[in-house]
Protein backbone atom coordinates (compact mmCIF):
# COMPACT_ATOMS: atom_id res chain seq x y z
CA UNK A 1 0.00 0.00 0.00
CA UNK A 2 2.88 2.51 1.05
CA UNK A 3 5.26 1.03 -1.85
CA UNK A 4 2.20 1.93 -4.07
CA UNK A 5 1.79 5.64 -2.76
CA UNK A 6 5.51 5.82 -3.22
CA UNK A 7 5.15 4.88 -7.40
CA UNK A 8 2.13 7.28 -7.81
CA UNK A 9 3.28 10.31 -9.83
CA UNK A 10 0.91 12.06 -7.39
CA UNK A 11 3.15 11.68 -4.34
CA UNK A 12 6.55 12.10 -6.03
CA UNK A 13 5.25 15.46 -6.96
CA UNK A 14 4.23 16.04 -3.17
CA UNK A 15 7.35 14.93 -2.16
CA UNK A 16 9.00 17.19 -4.81
CA UNK A 17 6.97 19.95 -3.31
CA UNK A 18 7.83 19.19 0.43
CA UNK A 19 11.59 19.48 -0.64
CA UNK A 20 11.49 22.31 -2.32
CA UNK A 21 8.83 24.60 0.12
CA UNK A 22 10.90 23.42 2.85
CA UNK A 23 13.96 24.30 1.32
CA UNK A 24 12.94 27.64 0.78
CA UNK A 25 11.03 28.72 3.88
CA UNK A 26 13.85 27.16 5.52
CA UNK A 27 16.46 29.56 3.93
CA UNK A 28 14.37 32.19 4.51
CA UNK A 29 13.82 31.29 8.16
CA UNK A 30 17.38 32.53 8.97
CA UNK A 31 16.20 36.38 8.15
CA UNK A 32 13.02 35.74 10.54
CA UNK A 33 15.21 34.49 13.46
CA UNK A 34 17.96 37.32 12.27
CA UNK A 35 15.10 39.81 12.58
CA UNK A 36 13.85 38.73 15.76
CA UNK A 37 9.87 39.17 14.20
CA UNK A 38 8.42 35.67 14.34
CA UNK A 39 5.56 36.82 15.87
CA UNK A 40 5.13 39.74 13.42
CA UNK A 41 5.30 36.33 10.87
CA UNK A 42 2.57 34.69 12.54
CA UNK A 43 0.48 38.10 12.56
CA UNK A 44 0.84 37.66 8.41
CA UNK A 45 0.09 34.65 8.18
CA UNK A 46 -2.99 35.02 9.83
CA UNK A 47 -3.36 37.92 7.53
CA UNK A 48 -3.61 35.67 4.52
CA UNK A 49 -6.76 33.96 5.63
CA UNK A 50 -8.98 37.16 4.78
CA UNK A 51 -6.96 37.98 2.39
CA UNK A 52 -8.02 34.46 0.55
CA UNK A 53 -11.65 35.22 1.18
CA UNK A 54 -11.53 38.38 -0.03
CA UNK A 55 -9.66 37.20 -3.17
CA UNK A 56 -13.24 34.63 -3.31
CA UNK A 57 -15.55 37.00 -2.77
CA UNK A 58 -14.51 39.59 -5.55
CA UNK A 59 -14.20 36.42 -8.08
CA UNK A 60 -17.05 35.10 -7.14
CA UNK A 61 -15.22 31.07 -6.92
CA UNK A 62 -11.97 29.57 -5.54
CA UNK A 63 -9.27 28.92 -7.33
CA UNK A 64 -5.23 28.59 -6.29
CA UNK A 65 -4.29 32.02 -8.41
CA UNK A 66 -7.10 34.06 -6.75
CA UNK A 67 -6.62 32.42 -3.69
CA UNK A 68 -2.69 33.38 -4.00
CA UNK A 69 -3.46 36.81 -4.99
CA UNK A 70 -5.87 37.55 -2.10
CA UNK A 71 -3.04 36.48 0.40
CA UNK A 72 -0.56 38.35 -1.55
CA UNK A 73 -2.21 41.49 -1.52
CA UNK A 74 -3.79 41.19 2.16
CA UNK A 75 -0.15 40.42 3.56
CA UNK A 76 1.54 43.12 1.33
CA UNK A 77 -0.99 45.79 2.65
CA UNK A 78 -1.02 44.77 6.38
CA UNK A 79 2.86 44.14 6.28
CA UNK A 80 3.95 46.76 4.02
CA UNK A 81 1.31 49.22 6.06
CA UNK A 82 2.52 48.76 9.51
CA UNK A 83 6.09 49.23 8.06
CA UNK A 84 5.17 52.89 6.93
CA UNK A 85 2.95 53.59 9.86
CA UNK A 86 5.88 52.74 12.14
CA UNK A 87 8.16 54.62 9.75
CA UNK A 88 6.79 57.92 11.78
CA UNK A 89 7.78 56.43 15.02
CA UNK A 90 5.59 57.32 17.19
CA UNK A 91 3.91 53.73 16.73
CA UNK A 92 6.21 50.70 17.30
CA UNK A 93 6.20 48.57 14.24
CA UNK A 94 4.45 45.71 16.14
CA UNK A 95 2.12 48.07 18.05
CA UNK A 96 1.36 48.65 14.19
CA UNK A 97 0.86 44.92 12.94
CA UNK A 98 -0.95 44.08 15.52
CA UNK A 99 -3.63 47.12 14.58
CA UNK A 100 -3.39 46.24 10.83
CA UNK A 101 -3.87 42.31 11.11
CA UNK A 102 -6.88 42.27 13.82
CA UNK A 103 -8.84 44.71 11.81
CA UNK A 104 -7.87 42.72 8.64
CA UNK A 105 -8.85 39.86 10.23
CA UNK A 106 -11.82 41.15 11.48
CA UNK A 107 -12.48 42.34 8.15
CA UNK A 108 -12.23 38.37 6.71
CA UNK A 109 -14.39 36.93 9.40
CA UNK A 110 -16.99 39.34 8.60
CA UNK A 111 -16.55 38.15 4.76
CA UNK A 112 -16.74 34.58 5.35
CA UNK A 113 -20.63 33.81 5.88
CA UNK A 114 -20.69 35.29 2.65
CA UNK A 115 -19.43 32.70 0.79
CA UNK A 116 -20.51 29.74 -0.39
CA UNK A 117 -16.97 27.94 -0.93
CA UNK A 118 -16.79 28.06 3.19
CA UNK A 119 -15.72 24.38 3.49
CA UNK A 120 -13.05 24.28 1.31
CA UNK A 121 -11.54 26.90 3.50
CA UNK A 122 -10.06 24.68 5.43
CA UNK A 123 -7.84 23.73 3.12
CA UNK A 124 -6.22 26.84 2.95
CA UNK A 125 -5.99 27.21 6.83
CA UNK A 126 -4.13 23.77 6.89
CA UNK A 127 -3.35 23.00 3.63
CA UNK A 128 -3.31 19.95 1.78
CA UNK A 129 0.34 19.27 -0.40
CA UNK A 130 -1.31 16.01 -1.39
CA UNK A 131 -3.40 17.82 -3.78
CA UNK A 132 -0.88 20.04 -5.00
CA UNK A 133 -1.47 20.25 -8.71
CA UNK A 134 1.41 21.43 -11.41
CA UNK A 135 0.36 24.59 -12.09
CA UNK A 136 0.84 25.22 -8.06
CA UNK A 137 4.20 23.83 -8.04
CA UNK A 138 5.27 25.91 -10.80
CA UNK A 139 4.12 29.40 -8.63
CA UNK A 140 5.97 27.34 -5.20
CA UNK A 141 9.06 27.07 -7.70
CA UNK A 142 9.14 30.51 -8.89
CA UNK A 143 7.90 32.34 -5.36
CA UNK A 144 10.79 30.26 -4.33
CA UNK A 145 13.04 31.18 -7.00
CA UNK A 146 12.95 34.38 -6.49
CA UNK A 147 13.64 34.55 -2.72
CA UNK A 148 16.41 32.35 -3.18
CA UNK A 149 18.13 34.37 -5.90
CA UNK A 150 17.42 37.90 -3.80
CA UNK A 151 18.48 36.57 -0.14
CA UNK A 152 21.64 35.46 -1.95
CA UNK A 153 22.72 38.07 -3.86
CA UNK A 154 21.59 40.58 -1.45
CA UNK A 155 23.13 38.74 1.68
CA UNK A 156 25.75 41.28 2.77
CA UNK A 157 23.94 44.88 2.55
CA UNK A 158 20.99 42.70 4.19
CA UNK A 159 23.08 41.21 7.18
CA UNK A 160 24.80 44.60 7.33
CA UNK A 161 20.95 45.83 7.52
CA UNK A 162 20.51 43.89 10.24
CA UNK A 163 23.43 44.18 12.18
CA UNK A 164 24.33 48.19 11.94
CA UNK A 165 21.75 49.70 10.20
CA UNK A 166 23.29 53.23 10.72
CA UNK A 167 26.91 51.80 9.82
CA UNK A 168 25.15 50.03 6.70
CA UNK A 169 23.71 53.28 5.29
CA UNK A 170 26.59 55.56 5.99
CA UNK A 171 28.33 52.79 3.99
CA UNK A 172 25.50 53.14 1.23
CA UNK A 173 23.30 50.99 1.73
CA UNK A 174 19.80 51.52 0.97
CA UNK A 175 18.66 50.45 4.40
CA UNK A 176 15.23 51.01 3.84
CA UNK A 177 14.94 49.26 0.25
CA UNK A 178 16.45 46.30 2.27
CA UNK A 179 13.58 46.36 4.96
CA UNK A 180 10.93 46.44 2.35
CA UNK A 181 12.63 43.41 0.22
CA UNK A 182 12.55 41.56 3.34
CA UNK A 183 9.08 42.07 3.89
CA UNK A 184 8.31 41.35 0.46
CA UNK A 185 10.61 37.96 0.25
CA UNK A 186 8.40 37.03 3.66
CA UNK A 187 5.40 37.70 1.98
CA UNK A 188 6.39 35.35 -1.01
CA UNK A 189 7.43 32.69 1.39
CA UNK A 190 4.46 32.58 3.68
CA UNK A 191 2.13 32.42 0.35
CA UNK A 192 4.70 29.70 -1.67
CA UNK A 193 4.12 27.97 2.01
CA UNK A 194 0.28 28.21 2.00
CA UNK A 195 -0.52 24.65 -0.70
CA UNK A 196 2.14 22.68 1.43
CA UNK A 197 0.85 23.66 5.53
CA UNK A 198 -1.92 26.25 5.32
CA UNK A 199 -1.47 29.80 6.50
CA UNK A 200 -2.01 28.98 9.66
CA UNK A 201 0.83 27.01 10.29
CA UNK A 202 3.33 28.52 7.73
CA UNK A 203 4.54 30.45 11.01
CA UNK A 204 6.07 26.92 11.66
CA UNK A 205 7.84 26.16 8.53
CA UNK A 206 9.59 29.88 8.36
CA UNK A 207 10.84 29.90 12.22
CA UNK A 208 11.55 26.75 13.30
CA UNK A 209 14.19 25.54 10.65
CA UNK A 210 16.51 28.54 11.47
CA UNK A 211 15.69 29.05 15.02
CA UNK A 212 16.94 24.92 15.32
CA UNK A 213 20.07 25.66 13.70
CA UNK A 214 20.91 28.64 15.95
CA UNK A 215 20.59 26.37 18.62
CA UNK A 216 23.70 24.05 16.92
CA UNK A 217 26.12 26.87 15.23
CA UNK A 218 27.15 30.22 15.42
CA UNK A 219 27.79 30.55 11.80
CA UNK A 220 25.63 33.15 10.34
CA UNK A 221 25.25 31.31 6.62
CA UNK A 222 24.56 28.17 8.42
CA UNK A 223 21.18 29.26 9.24
CA UNK A 224 20.45 30.14 5.79
CA UNK A 225 21.52 26.81 4.36
CA UNK A 226 21.29 24.92 7.32
CA UNK A 227 17.65 26.12 7.86
CA UNK A 228 17.06 25.04 4.00
CA UNK A 229 18.26 22.02 4.17
CA UNK A 230 16.35 20.92 7.73
CA UNK A 231 13.16 22.60 6.14
CA UNK A 232 13.96 20.66 2.88
CA UNK A 233 14.67 17.37 4.44
CA UNK A 234 12.56 17.66 7.44
CA UNK A 235 9.40 18.05 5.27
CA UNK A 236 10.14 15.32 2.70
CA UNK A 237 10.64 12.73 6.06
CA UNK A 238 6.76 14.54 7.52
CA UNK A 239 5.65 13.58 4.12
CA UNK A 240 6.84 10.34 4.05
CA UNK A 241 5.61 9.50 7.08
CA UNK A 242 2.38 11.19 7.33
CA UNK A 243 1.28 8.46 4.53
CA UNK A 244 2.71 5.72 6.18
CA UNK A 245 0.99 6.74 9.77
CA UNK A 246 -2.04 8.04 7.51
CA UNK A 247 -2.10 11.48 9.05
CA UNK A 248 -2.11 15.04 7.20
CA UNK A 249 1.42 16.00 5.99
CA UNK A 250 0.83 19.51 6.80
CA UNK A 251 0.94 19.25 10.33
CA UNK A 252 3.31 16.63 10.24
CA UNK A 253 5.62 18.86 9.02
CA UNK A 254 4.86 21.29 11.65
CA UNK A 255 5.45 18.46 14.08
CA UNK A 256 8.51 17.04 12.91
CA UNK A 257 10.03 20.70 12.56
CA UNK A 258 9.19 21.04 16.34
CA UNK A 259 10.48 17.73 17.53
CA UNK A 260 13.41 18.37 15.83
CA UNK A 261 13.92 21.92 17.55
CA UNK A 262 13.11 20.29 20.89
CA UNK A 263 15.83 18.24 20.50
CA UNK A 264 18.68 20.64 19.67
CA UNK A 265 17.12 22.51 22.40
CA UNK A 266 17.92 19.55 24.71
CA UNK A 267 20.76 17.75 23.28
CA UNK A 268 22.87 21.05 21.11
CA UNK A 269 26.83 20.04 21.85
CA UNK A 270 26.94 23.61 22.49
CA UNK A 271 23.53 25.15 23.80
CA UNK A 272 21.69 22.10 24.84
CA UNK A 273 19.36 22.15 28.44
CA UNK A 274 20.67 18.80 29.09
CA UNK A 275 24.38 18.80 27.85
CA UNK A 276 27.32 19.54 30.75
CA UNK A 277 28.85 23.12 30.17
CA UNK A 278 31.90 22.59 31.93
CA UNK A 279 32.89 19.98 28.49
CA UNK A 280 32.40 22.72 26.15
CA UNK A 281 33.25 26.05 27.92
CA UNK A 282 36.63 25.36 28.22
CA UNK A 283 37.62 26.25 25.16
CA UNK A 284 40.92 28.14 24.45
CA UNK B 1 41.26 68.25 9.76
CA UNK B 2 37.52 69.37 10.91
CA UNK B 3 36.42 72.84 9.94
CA UNK B 4 33.28 74.03 11.84
CA UNK B 5 31.28 70.81 12.35
CA UNK B 6 27.71 71.58 13.40
CA UNK B 7 24.79 68.72 13.67
CA UNK B 8 21.38 69.51 14.92
CA UNK B 9 18.70 66.53 15.61
CA UNK B 10 15.38 68.04 14.34
CA UNK B 11 15.34 71.33 15.96
CA UNK B 12 18.25 70.28 19.17
CA UNK B 13 21.51 71.87 18.60
CA UNK B 14 23.90 68.78 19.34
CA UNK B 15 27.00 70.34 18.04
CA UNK B 16 28.15 73.51 17.61
CA UNK B 17 31.23 74.92 14.89
CA UNK B 18 33.47 72.05 16.26
CA UNK B 19 37.11 72.80 14.19
CA UNK B 20 40.52 71.27 14.83
CA UNK B 21 43.56 69.91 13.46
CA UNK B 22 45.39 66.75 14.74
CA UNK B 23 47.57 64.42 12.34
CA UNK B 24 47.96 60.48 12.23
CA UNK B 25 49.89 58.88 14.80
CA UNK B 26 47.97 60.84 17.09
CA UNK B 27 45.18 59.35 19.97
CA UNK B 28 42.76 62.44 20.66
CA UNK B 29 40.28 61.74 23.99
CA UNK B 30 37.21 63.15 23.15
CA UNK B 31 35.93 64.85 26.72
CA UNK B 32 32.97 66.78 27.90
CA UNK B 33 29.82 65.78 29.93
CA UNK B 34 26.98 63.91 29.03
CA UNK B 35 24.99 64.98 26.15
CA UNK B 36 27.25 67.33 25.24
CA UNK B 37 27.94 65.86 21.74
CA UNK B 38 30.60 63.15 22.34
CA UNK B 39 28.97 60.65 20.19
CA UNK B 40 27.55 62.77 17.88
CA UNK B 41 30.73 64.03 17.23
CA UNK B 42 31.99 60.87 16.14
CA UNK B 43 29.48 59.78 14.49
CA UNK B 44 29.54 62.96 12.24
CA UNK B 45 32.86 62.14 11.79
CA UNK B 46 32.23 58.47 10.57
CA UNK B 47 28.91 59.78 8.22
CA UNK B 48 26.30 58.00 10.21
CA UNK B 49 24.45 61.32 10.85
CA UNK B 50 24.29 63.80 8.56
CA UNK B 51 26.07 67.51 9.03
CA UNK B 52 24.36 70.64 8.66
CA UNK B 53 27.61 72.46 7.55
CA UNK B 54 31.22 71.88 8.14
CA UNK B 55 33.73 70.16 6.62
CA UNK B 56 35.99 66.67 7.07
CA UNK B 57 39.40 67.32 5.61
CA UNK B 58 41.23 64.30 4.72
CA UNK B 59 44.23 63.73 3.37
CA UNK B 60 43.73 67.22 1.90
CA UNK B 61 40.31 65.99 0.30
CA UNK B 62 36.89 66.82 1.41
CA UNK B 63 35.00 63.58 2.52
CA UNK B 64 31.65 63.84 1.96
CA UNK B 65 29.91 61.39 3.58
CA UNK B 66 31.13 58.06 3.80
CA UNK B 67 35.07 57.17 3.65
CA UNK B 68 35.90 53.51 3.82
CA UNK B 69 39.13 54.97 5.48
CA UNK B 70 36.90 55.76 9.14
CA UNK B 71 35.89 53.05 11.17
CA UNK B 72 33.28 53.56 13.78
CA UNK B 73 33.35 51.53 17.04
CA UNK B 74 29.78 51.61 18.43
CA UNK B 75 29.05 52.00 22.55
CA UNK B 76 28.77 48.58 23.89
CA UNK B 77 25.41 48.99 24.20
CA UNK B 78 24.20 49.97 20.79
CA UNK B 79 25.42 46.61 19.57
CA UNK B 80 23.70 43.31 19.13
CA UNK B 81 25.66 41.20 20.92
CA UNK B 82 22.63 38.28 20.66
CA UNK B 83 23.09 38.04 16.68
CA UNK B 84 24.31 34.73 15.34
CA UNK B 85 27.61 35.98 14.39
CA UNK B 86 31.37 34.72 15.07
CA UNK B 87 34.32 36.75 15.94
CA UNK B 88 35.37 36.04 11.80
CA UNK B 89 32.12 36.85 10.87
CA UNK B 90 32.35 40.13 12.10
CA UNK B 91 36.02 40.77 11.09
CA UNK B 92 34.93 39.53 7.62
CA UNK B 93 32.10 42.40 7.50
CA UNK B 94 34.59 44.46 7.64
CA UNK B 95 35.76 43.64 4.03
CA UNK B 96 32.21 44.24 2.68
CA UNK B 97 33.51 47.86 1.73
CA UNK B 98 36.17 46.36 -0.42
CA UNK B 99 33.73 43.75 -1.92
CA UNK B 100 30.72 44.84 -2.74
CA UNK B 101 27.54 43.14 -2.56
CA UNK B 102 28.49 39.95 -4.33
CA UNK B 103 32.07 39.85 -5.04
CA UNK B 104 33.58 36.45 -3.75
CA UNK B 105 35.68 36.41 -0.85
CA UNK B 106 39.19 36.21 -2.31
CA UNK B 107 42.74 34.90 -0.98
CA UNK B 108 43.36 38.57 -0.30
CA UNK B 109 40.54 38.85 1.30
CA UNK B 110 40.70 35.76 3.29
CA UNK B 111 44.24 37.37 4.09
CA UNK B 112 43.33 40.60 5.27
CA UNK B 113 40.94 39.01 7.89
CA UNK B 114 43.39 36.44 8.85
CA UNK B 115 46.05 39.44 9.80
CA UNK B 116 43.24 41.67 11.19
CA UNK B 117 42.64 38.37 13.48
CA UNK B 118 46.24 37.67 14.13
CA UNK B 119 47.48 41.42 14.96
CA UNK B 120 44.59 41.65 17.83
CA UNK B 121 45.51 37.75 19.52
CA UNK B 122 41.85 36.83 18.15
CA UNK B 123 42.60 33.84 16.50
CA UNK B 124 42.02 31.09 18.97
CA UNK B 125 38.39 33.06 19.85
CA UNK B 126 37.71 33.29 16.14
CA UNK B 127 34.63 30.86 15.89
CA UNK B 128 32.93 32.29 18.92
CA UNK B 129 29.89 33.90 18.95
CA UNK B 130 30.19 37.62 19.52
CA UNK B 131 28.24 37.74 23.20
CA UNK B 132 30.97 34.83 24.29
CA UNK B 133 33.65 36.84 24.68
CA UNK B 134 34.79 39.57 27.51
CA UNK B 135 34.72 43.27 27.31
CA UNK B 136 37.83 43.60 26.22
CA UNK B 137 37.90 41.03 23.92
CA UNK B 138 34.77 42.54 22.20
CA UNK B 139 36.63 45.84 21.56
CA UNK B 140 39.16 43.68 20.19
CA UNK B 141 37.20 42.09 17.67
CA UNK B 142 35.58 45.29 16.34
CA UNK B 143 38.94 46.79 16.07
CA UNK B 144 39.87 43.68 14.05
CA UNK B 145 36.63 44.73 11.53
CA UNK B 146 38.70 48.49 11.10
CA UNK B 147 41.69 46.69 9.86
CA UNK B 148 40.21 44.56 8.08
CA UNK B 149 38.74 47.07 6.69
CA UNK B 150 41.85 48.91 6.38
CA UNK B 151 40.59 51.85 8.16
CA UNK B 152 42.90 54.60 9.32
CA UNK B 153 40.91 56.52 11.61
CA UNK B 154 39.84 54.82 14.26
CA UNK B 155 36.36 56.33 15.93
CA UNK B 156 36.16 54.82 19.11
CA UNK B 157 32.88 55.50 21.30
CA UNK B 158 33.55 55.04 25.24
CA UNK B 159 35.97 52.08 24.65
CA UNK B 160 37.32 51.98 28.18
CA UNK B 161 33.77 51.77 29.54
CA UNK B 162 32.90 48.59 31.51
CA UNK B 163 36.30 47.06 31.83
CA UNK B 164 38.38 45.93 34.37
CA UNK B 165 41.68 47.39 35.22
CA UNK B 166 43.23 44.92 33.45
CA UNK B 167 41.47 45.01 30.12
CA UNK B 168 42.17 48.58 30.33
CA UNK B 169 45.57 48.40 30.44
CA UNK B 170 45.62 45.96 27.50
CA UNK B 171 43.92 47.88 25.47
CA UNK B 172 45.49 51.10 26.05
CA UNK B 173 48.67 49.45 24.94
CA UNK B 174 46.77 48.58 21.53
CA UNK B 175 45.62 52.16 21.15
CA UNK B 176 49.16 53.22 21.76
CA UNK B 177 50.04 50.46 19.02
CA UNK B 178 47.75 51.13 16.74
CA UNK B 179 48.28 54.70 16.83
CA UNK B 180 52.17 54.15 16.64
CA UNK B 181 51.45 52.36 13.37
CA UNK B 182 50.46 55.26 11.58
CA UNK B 183 46.53 55.40 12.26
CA UNK B 184 44.75 58.16 13.71
CA UNK B 185 42.95 57.16 16.79
CA UNK B 186 39.79 59.65 17.92
CA UNK B 187 37.63 58.01 21.11
CA UNK B 188 35.01 59.44 23.52
CA UNK B 189 36.61 58.96 26.98
CA UNK B 190 34.60 60.38 30.11
CA UNK B 191 37.42 59.51 32.60
CA UNK B 192 39.58 62.83 33.04
CA UNK B 193 41.78 61.25 35.49
CA UNK B 194 43.61 58.36 32.48
CA UNK B 195 42.95 60.56 30.01
CA UNK B 196 47.02 61.97 30.13
CA UNK B 197 47.90 58.34 30.39
CA UNK B 198 46.32 57.23 27.20
CA UNK B 199 45.61 59.78 24.73
CA UNK B 200 48.32 62.35 22.92
CA UNK B 201 45.70 64.90 22.54
CA UNK B 202 42.48 66.08 24.01
CA UNK B 203 39.22 68.26 22.67
CA UNK B 204 36.73 68.99 25.14
CA UNK B 205 33.05 69.56 23.92
CA UNK B 206 29.89 70.64 25.39
CA UNK B 207 27.87 71.52 22.40
CA UNK B 208 30.53 73.81 21.12
CA UNK B 209 34.11 73.25 21.55
CA UNK B 210 35.80 74.25 25.00
CA UNK B 211 39.49 73.29 23.98
CA UNK B 212 41.54 71.51 21.72
CA UNK B 213 45.14 70.53 22.39
CA UNK B 214 47.96 68.81 24.66
CA UNK B 215 46.09 67.11 27.42
CA UNK B 216 48.38 68.45 29.83
CA UNK B 217 48.10 71.93 28.45
CA UNK B 218 44.36 71.55 27.32
CA UNK B 219 42.74 69.62 30.68
CA UNK B 220 43.42 72.37 33.02
CA UNK B 221 41.18 72.03 36.73
CA UNK B 222 39.72 75.62 36.06
CA UNK B 223 38.88 74.37 32.28
CA UNK B 224 37.44 71.24 33.70
CA UNK B 225 35.35 72.87 36.28
CA UNK B 226 33.72 75.46 33.89
CA UNK B 227 32.72 72.84 31.25
CA UNK B 228 31.26 70.71 34.06
CA UNK B 229 29.44 72.78 36.17
CA UNK B 230 27.73 74.38 33.39
CA UNK B 231 25.84 71.41 32.50
CA UNK B 232 25.17 71.03 36.25
CA UNK B 233 23.09 74.58 36.05
CA UNK B 234 21.99 73.33 32.98
CA UNK B 235 20.60 70.44 33.58
CA UNK B 236 18.54 71.71 36.52
CA UNK B 237 16.36 74.65 34.35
Amino acid sequence: MFEELLNSPFYQRTLAAAAFIGFTNGFFSGFVVLRRNALSVSALSHTMLPGIALGIWVTGYLSQWNAFIGALFAALLVGLGSVAVARGKRIAEGTSLAVLYTAAFAAGVAILPKLETRSELEHWLFGDILAIANSDLWLAYSMGAVILIAGNLLMRPILLTLFEPNVAAAQGVPTRTMQYLVFMMLVLALVSSLQAVGCVLSVGLLVTPAATVSLLTDKTSALFWGGGLIGGIGSVIAVLLSGYFGISPGPAIVILLGILFILAYLFSPKYGLLVPKFIFNRRP
Amino acid sequence: MIEGLTVSYRDILALDGVSFATSCGNRVALVGPNGAGKSTLLKAIAGLVTRQSGNILWRGTSVQKWSREFAYLPQREEIDWSFPITVRGLVEMGRYPQTGWWRKFSNEDQAAVDKALESLNLMDLQDRQIRELSGGQQQRAFLARALAQEAHVLLLDEPFTGLDRNASILLGDLLAKLAAEGRLIIASHHDLGSAPLLFDEVLVINTQQVGFGDVASVLTPSLISKTFAVTETQSHV
